[in-house]
């Protein structure tokens, strides 16, 4: 702080004095917070740079838009031939629809630029991220962040909002509830099927594949009744990757469709655990992950 | 500046700022030997290091290629975890609290940028400055530093993609002090500059090290930097340090010879001088050599005594030769 005014013009007599004392370590429960700032900073820092280029900005965000929209067409396209596809309405299916975008949406939103962690442990430009004061994930998740990205989250938003005024749905208190707790465990559990990719990308350094089939093909899933489906994928999506928890099986008390695989009531109301306990399994994996990590040679 | 107190009650001990006991690093290289095949082998890339460094010192740490520099310094930042030994720096286990030693070091990859790719140099710095939560004014101070003492004023607008390599190293290492570090980590800084990039870079190093507040760590090929910012040198070959004191001492480790290029005032036979070898005659000048560890004053007093001395100038050893020298040592042990 002494040397704040010294004169810009002419040499500064001694250039790089010590700094301020470090500051005492933050307490263990403000790391949160911290990380949260820290994405908030760097996400902050992409949008302003993205926002300079307006037009490419809002052209991108637009041909989002559109894609996506083309993508519900055809599902609406194979309801012109049947009014039915696998016992769910058109306005059934699009809620399914719905929520599973939404889910995958807003967990690209926010992690999108995971699947890039491969790419960077070859190239050794992790290096890079471990030696600044930021947790790396939060480095990770929030690189390249592209509010663009929000045009699918929308669109998802649109189907489900046109569901809902289409369904005759005996809402009670808890499903009304069930609602935005189904889509923030749904991007939760989307989130830690990223991270868990992610995790694998430090030992295994093109492993984005393997990461892209369960994110995007389990979204290509969900947004499909189960009873489409044959059993098998379905119990493998509720007890191997609890994909059936994003929108199959809390749908099932909204819509008030039959249990895809028969199982008791309570399992439709759990989302929120399950989502809970992917992201610890995730967290483990991530920290085993970066652990393992060794850098490259020269 | 009563500082040094302060920091050292963050758990330093004495005026070490970086320790390294006993530091190992194994790697497991795996070699497709077949279809199936594998073969593992144990890469020591850093085989039993134990060194100090003093606040405020200024130590080149050189080696040929993967003699496992780079890997030491990745331990000492904490992106690697040592395989066995122990490291502090500025009391902190790196590996350990990673994060919390990032604010406290600054560190340049001469190989790659820890700059956004895809951000002006002037957006990067602000981010610098937010992650790091540097004082705003402290901030600036430092960046108008940096960018008059580096040339910066031009470059701050530009997108780092669209940097020269020079230009690049000069953003980056500027990025490193932002937070006023207590330590600085250059991996060759130099690397594939050219000779205008090289000196800027030295030329603001000095000042970095005149100012005395930063204890730094300097990896190099190019041996003039060594010479020009390093009191201190320590030599690592196949992982292990094999020389650690001044550029003196190397030389005299090395047995190199300093050179003695004197013009007289007419020819003459090669002159005979105790202490000294005449290496070579032309015409009027000559070559005498002599051990780079010995003074070249008592040589010059006496050669100018004896013959009629017109001018002279004193040759400096390829250090190059010298490391050389003590690798071919080793090597024959
Ligand atoms: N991530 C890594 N995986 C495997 N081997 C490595 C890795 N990093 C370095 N090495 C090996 O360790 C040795 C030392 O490398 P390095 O520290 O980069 O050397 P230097 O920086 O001195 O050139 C080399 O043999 C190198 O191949
Ligand atoms: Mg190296």
């Amino acid at each position: 702080m002494a040397d704040a005014g010294v004169p810009r013009a002419g040499r500064p007599v001694r250039p790089f004095p010590p700094g301020e004392p470090v500051p005492p370590e933050e307490p263990a429960w403000r790391r949160p917070a911290d990380g949260l700032r820290a994405y908030g900073l760097i996400v902050g820092m992409w949008t302003r740079s993205a926002l300079a280029y307006r037009l490419s900005f809002v052209m991108m965000t637009f041909g989002n838009g559109a894609l996506t929209a083309l993508d519900f067409a055809a599902v609406a396209i194979i309801f012109g031939h049947t009014t039915r596809l696998g016992g769910f309405s058109l306005a059934q299916t699009a809620f399914l629809y719905g929520t599973s975008g939404m889910a995958i949406g807003l967990a690209d939103l926010l992690l999108g630029s995971m699947d890039g962690l491969g790419q960077r442990v070859r190239d050794g430009t992790l290096d890079a991220m471990l030696v600044r004061p930021v947790p790396v994930f939060v480095q990770v998740a929030a690189d390249r962040f592209a509010l663009r990205r929000l045009g699918r989250v929308s669109q998802a938003a649109l189907v489900l909002a046109w569901s809902l005024s289409r369904l005759d749905v005996a809402w009670t208190p808890g499903t009304v509830l069930l609602l935005p707790v189904m889509l923030v465990s749904g991007a939760a559990i989307f989130s830690a099927v990223f991270t868990l990719g992610a995790a694998f990308q430090f030992r295994f350094g093109d492993a984005s594949e393997v990461q892209n089939s369960f994110t995007y093909g389990g979204n290509a899933l969900t947004q499909y009744p189960p009873t489409v489906f044959a059993k098998e994928l379905v119990r493998g999506a509720t007890f191997v990757v609890p994909l059936a928890f994003v929108n199959w099986l809390p749908a099932t008390l909204i819509l008030g469709t039959p249990q895809p695989l028969g199982l008791p009531r309570w399992v439709d109301w759990v989302s929120p655990l399950v989502a809970a306990a992917v992201c610890a399994a995730a967290a483990v994996a991530w920290q085993a992950g970066l652990r393992s990590y060794r850098s490259t040679g020269s | 500046m009563g500082r040094t107190e302060v920091r050292d009650g963050t758990g330093g001990t004495g005026d070490a700022v970086i320790r390294l006991d006993g530091v190992c690093k194994v790697f497991d290289v795996y070699r497709r030997t077949g279809l199936l095949r594998r073969e593992r082998r144990e890469v020591r890339a850093v085989d039993g290091i134990s060194f100090e460094v003093a606040r405020g010192e200024t130590v080149g740490y050189i080696g040929p290629n993967g003699a496992g520099k780079s890997t030491t310094i990745k331990m000492l930042t904490g992106i690697l975890v040592p395989s066995g030994g122990s490291v502090r720096v500025a009391g902190i286990d790196p590996s350990r609290e990673r994060t919390r030693l990032a604010r406290r070091i600054g560190v340049v990859f001469g190989q790659r940028t820890t700059l956004w790719w895809d951000l002006p140099l002037r957006d990067s710095y602000d981010l610098v400055r937010r992650m790091y939560r540097v004082e705003p004014a402290r901030f600036r101070a430092n960046l108008d530093r940096c960018v008059d003492l580096l040339d910066l004023g031009p470059l701050l607008e530009v997108p780092v993609r669209q940097l020269s390599l020079g230009q690049r190293m000069r953003g980056d290492i500027a990025a490193a002090l932002l937070h006023d570090p207590e330590v600085l980590y250059l991996d060759e800084p130099t690397i594939g500059l050219d000779v205008i990039s090289k000196a800027k870079v030295r030329q603001f190093l000095a000042e970095v090290k005149a100012a005395g507040a930063t204890t730094v760590l300097l990896t190099t090929h190019d041996l003039t930097d060594i010479e020009q910012l390093c009191e201190r040198v320590m030599v690592i070959d196949h992982g292990r340090l094999v020389h650690d004191g001044d550029l003196a001492g190397l030389h005299a480790v090395g047995a190199s010879e300093r050179v003695l290029v004197v013009d007289f005032a007419r020819e003459l036979p090669a002159v005979d001088v105790p202490g000294a070898r005449t290496v070579r005659v032309e015409g009027p000048r000559q070559w005498l050599s002599f051990p780079a560890s010995a003074s070249a004053a008592p040589l010059v007093a006496e050669v100018a005594a004896r013959y009629p001395l017109v001018d002279l100038s004193v040759r400096e050893p390829a250090i190059e030769e010298v490391i050389a020298r003590l690798y071919g040592d080793r090597a024959s042990l």
